[in-house]
């Protein structure tokens, strides 16, 4: 290996590690929040990817009938709910938020041919469609189970993951798609080529931590959600709805997702199953920083990028051997300097 | 024993229906009960480990594919005896499930089934890549199984192998689950820390689940090998390893026949879902998964215990952990003099971050008298109870117990050597039964492990258990409940149940923390009169307690504690009258 390639394998190593990382920080907020151990996630980078690459197709992407059928469902639902309770004022606004807003998205998207769309706003209506099923997914498959020990929830998130890759197959197909890139410039630093796309995933991996930072630092939301993370039943004494934490917490992690899948989208191909993949390296690095550190889980997340970019060049077919057996001397390490405390 | 009778009928009537199955089903639901029969030979190993122990591994595929590796590695490439091969992986597998269980099972519980996840994934990739293994394409022309002359080449044949395999080992696991061994792993569900107060040693009891689990799986995966005769990675994937715990969780996982149902419901279902579904939505693709996800998601929402109980009411119920009397009562240790020093506790200190909870406390407990722990809340009486016991130890100070230094040792240590606890929240596991319960308490005092357990060797032993918790809970008073769930009595019950399993462990120190909280005033004279006669047998009784008359009519001695600091050590008539005492207890007149 001469240093060319060195340099080469690194940056794709960061590029791929700035991505974990960004799952990294979404995990391990889920987590706090809620205690999902949101195993889903990688879901959302291949329904942000694909979902993208339908509308650019000019083809009417299967989300838009996931999010019409979970608003219905969560209609229902709800509204069954409110005429129990005898609310009939909150029907219309359930109506309108469930049904009614899907509804709209999947007319415009109709009416309007969404292959001759500027990228911007085809990512923009990529992320309309595919975020709120973050949220939706909350209410119908964990909001029921909330108080239910970490272990069930682990168990729905699996049946959740499932779920999807099915419903992934079902609506984008067997082949895999890659979106066109977002910028064609490329730098010539000494010998190596720097693509214009391995920058802008960069650039976009560290605005959205810096938005984050401030999101939990700054704003009333956020600071509900810190306090959720830390003492859930005092957060709900002071008036944090916990369901509204945990629709928040996975509206984010939706965002997070979907995004990293279209900033990786022009870089690899994207199948409906490479989210799990592309996920679990995120939990990899997630646990490296215990579920709980931000900052250890990100660097975690680096190291993962690069560890997996440096063994497919030595020895590629056992690349993913190689990542995912690196969580033993992890959680060795882990189990060695943590002192465990019983959940009471 | 009219129920007994019925479930062995039961039992011989199923026995009978598998004789006859081969011989007159077709060979299509021949194969689907062979494969059901492998598969819920891993969903028992689930439900020991998710249903019964609270632990989960997404990664059983895993475990299986090493079991079945392993055989035809051996046997194709080396020609080794398949009888030899059996062994052979059980022994891999139990290594890398033994590796895997002590480096996961320190952690929270989570990080377990995350940890199966990734070497689920990790095990899948190695055989695929291995050249050695095949890779991709697998390995054929394994040999099959053969009996003296008798070769297992039909389904028909290997059917019988497959069901009798998994007959024994679900009565075996019942026979576990049911035993000392077994109520320490029921135990693990309701967290370590009672467990490990009542002398169990829980990190080794999760990795003895763990391995067996992964040992049926591994078993599972050596008779697949040997019906299949050819291997490759695709049944040991992530994707199987997460069905086989949908099955656990959709026959009910805290069942061992659950494990069968759960195994037949969800083959069926999916063997139908594969006809069914590409002919509905136009295209092929395996989407029964679509269907399992959302089956769960019901199943976890609505009936978390999974189908079996719902079956199971039309059954009849085996009575299990009944008392048995006319045994021999275990023998028990002898209690030292009266009077003698039995705890020593010197400039006790717990620091939690920035707040001192106990700031140099000492004070002495002697056998044959009840020692009194008062103060507001807050004092710092249940930290001390902790440091104490061994369930959260001191960050200075010394402690020793019949002469012998204790500070620093586990809890189950600090057990063994004579030092039984009840907690104030009360830590009883709801769902079994009081004598269960109470059972546990007697842990230390068998000897019989798993295995004697298995095959039912452990049955004297068991039944002196069973009368000793059976004797412990008439003395404190609720013989009537002696087979209610602990969960359904009232908390003040629940709290005399926490002292008649601290007293199965026949400790000659109790340590209760607040015993009399929520007893009504003649379950208190009881329970008072009860503290008063094993005083007189010469057990040393250290107690933390808020109601006054309780404490001052029975203790010997009261320590009164406030801010974590010795307030005031006496006799109760001096600490009555105590200026320091009536300050902090109710306020100082300016």
């Amino acid at each position: 290996m001469d240093l060319q390639i060195a340099l080469l394998l690194g940056q794709d190593g960061v590029t791929n590690g700035a991505i974990y990382a960004l799952l990294a920080l979404a995990l391990v907020l889920v987590f706090a929040v809620t205690r999902v151990i949101f195993i889903p996630q990688g879901e959302f980078v291949a329904f942000g990817a694909l979902t993208l690459a339908s509308l650019q197709a000019g083809r009417l992407p299967g989300t838009v009938w996931l999010l019409l059928a979970m608003g219905t469902l969560i209609a229902l639902i709800e509204g069954a709910a409110a005429l129990r309770k005898r609310h009939f004022r909150r029907i219309p606004l359930i109506l309108l938020l469930n049904c009614g807003a899907p509804l709209l998205l999947a007319g415009a998207l109709v009416a309007v041919s969404s292959a001759s769309l500027p990228l911007l706003v085809q990512v923009f209506l990529a992320l309309l469609l595919v975020v709120p099923l973050g949220p939706m997914i909350y209410r119908l498959a964990y909001q029921p189970v909330a108080e239910a020990s970490v272990l069930v929830l682990l168990i729905v998130s699996v049946a959740v993951h499932v779920t999807l890759i099915g419903i992934g197959l079902l609506f984008f197909g067997a082949e895999g798609s890659r979106t066109p890139s977002f910028t064609e410039v490329s730098f010539e630093v000494g010998d190596v080529l720097l693509q214009g796309q391995t920058l802008l995933v960069l650039v976009a991996s560290v605005l959205l931590i810096i938005a984050l930072y401030f999101f939990f630092e700054r704003t009333i939301y956020g600071k509900a959600l810190r306090a959720t993370a830390m003492n859930r039943t005092g957060a709900r004494l002071m008036g944090i709805s916990g369901s509204l934490a945990g629709m928040l917490s996975f509206t984010l992690a939706a965002s997070i997702g979907a995004f990293s899948g279209i900033l990786i989208s022009p870089i690899t191909t994207i199948y409906y199953d490479s989210g799990f993949l592309i996920g679990l390296k995120g939990f990899v690095g997630a646990i490296i920083g215990g579920l709980a550190s931000y900052p250890v889980a990100a660097a975690g997340a680096i190291l993962v990028g690069l560890l997996e970019s440096y063994s497919s060049f030595w020895a590629s077919a056992f690349k993913e051997v190689i990542v995912f057996t690196l969580i033993i001397p992890v959680l060795l390490w882990r189990s060695l300097t943590t002192r465990h405390v019983e959940e009471e | 024993m009219k129920r007994s009778l019925q479930s062995t009928l039961l039992l011989l009537l199923f026995i009978v229906v598998l004789l006859l199955a081969p011989v007159l089903l077709p060979e299509f639901y021949v194969t689907l009960l062979n494969y059901i029969g492998l598969y819920a030979i891993v969903a028992l190993g689930l439900v020991m480990l998710t249903g019964v122990g609270g632990l989960t591994s997404f990664g059983q595929a895993a475990f299986v594919g090493l079991g079945a590796y392993t055989s035809a590695y051996l046997t194709t490439v080396h020609g080794v005896s398949p009888w030899l091969t059996l062994p052979a992986g059980l022994l891999v597998t139990g290594v890398v499930a033994l590796s895997l269980g002590l480096v996961t099972l320190r952690l929270s519980g989570h990080f377990l089934p995350l940890g199966t996840i990734a070497w689920g994934m990790s095990l899948y990739y190695l055989f695929g890549n291995l050249d050695a293994l095949g890779g991709h394409t697998g390995m054929s022309g394994i040999p099959p199984l053969q009996f003296v002359e008798l070769e297992l080449k039909s389904g028909r044949e290997f059917f019988y192998l497959i069901w009798a395999v998994l007959l024994v080992l679900v009565l075996g696991t019942r026979n576990l689950l049911d035993s000392r061994e077994g109520r320490a792993i029921r135990a693990l569900k309701g967290g370590s820390v009672m467990a490990e107060a009542m002398g169990v040693n829980t990190p080794r009891s999760k990795i003895v689940v763990f391995t067996l689990a992964a040992l049926y799986a591994s078993t599972s995966g050596w008779l697949y090998a040997h019906l299949q005769r050819f291997v490759n990675p695709t049944p040991f994937s992530l994707t199987q390893g997460i069905e086989y715990l949908f099955m656990a969780v959709v026959g009910g996982v805290s069942h061992v026949w659950g494990a069968i149902l759960g195994a037949g419901l969800i083959t069926v279902l999916k063997q139908w879902l594969q006809d069914w579904l590409p002919r509905l939505l136009g295209q092929s693709g395996n989407f029964e998964i679509i269907v399992f996800g959302l089956l769960m998601i019901v199943v976890l929402h609505r009936a978390r215990d999974g189908v079996w109980p719902m079956i199971q009411r039309f059954f009849p119920q085996r009575l299990i952990c009944a008392r048995v009397d006319g045994v021999r009562p275990l023998t028990r240790r002898p209690l030292p003099e009266a009077g003698s020093v039995l705890l020593e506790v010197k400039d006790a200190s717990k620091r939690f971050g920035g707040l001192l909870a106990n700031d140099r406390v000492s004070f002495g407990v002697r056998a044959g008298e009840v020692m009194a722990l008062i103060g507001p809340n807050g004092a710092g009486k249940s930290t001390m109870f902790n440091g104490i016991s061994g369930v959260d130890p001191l960050t200075s100070g010394s402690v020793s117990f019949r002469g012998e230094p204790i500070e620093g040792l586990p809890a189950r240590e600090i057990a063994r050597r004579g030092m039984s606890r009840t907690f104030q929240h009360v830590r009883l596991l709801p769902s079994m039964s009081v004598i269960e319960n109470v059972a546990i308490g007697a842990h230390l005092r068998g000897r019989r492990g798993f295995v004697a357990a298995a095959c039912r060797a452990d049955r004297a032993e068991e039944s002196r258990l069973l009368h000793e918790a059976a004797v412990q809970i008439e003395r404190c008073g609720l013989p009537e409940q002696m087979y209610e769930a602990a969960g359904s009595l009232p908390l003040g019950k629940q709290r005399i149940v926490e002292i008649a399993r601290a007293l199965a462990a026949d400790p000659c120190l109790l340590l209760l923390d607040e015993p009399a909280a929520g007893l009504r005033y003649l379950e208190k004279q009881a329970l008072a009169d009860l503290l008063r006669r094993l005083r007189a047998e010469g057990m040393g009784i250290l107690l933390v307690e808020h109601d006054m008359d309780f404490v001052m009519g029975l203790a010997d001695r009261v320590l009164v504690m406030e801010f974590g600091q010795k307030l005031a050590a006496g006799r109760p008539e001096e600490i009555q009258r105590n200026p320091a005492v009536i300050e902090a207890y109710l306020g100082g007149v300016e």
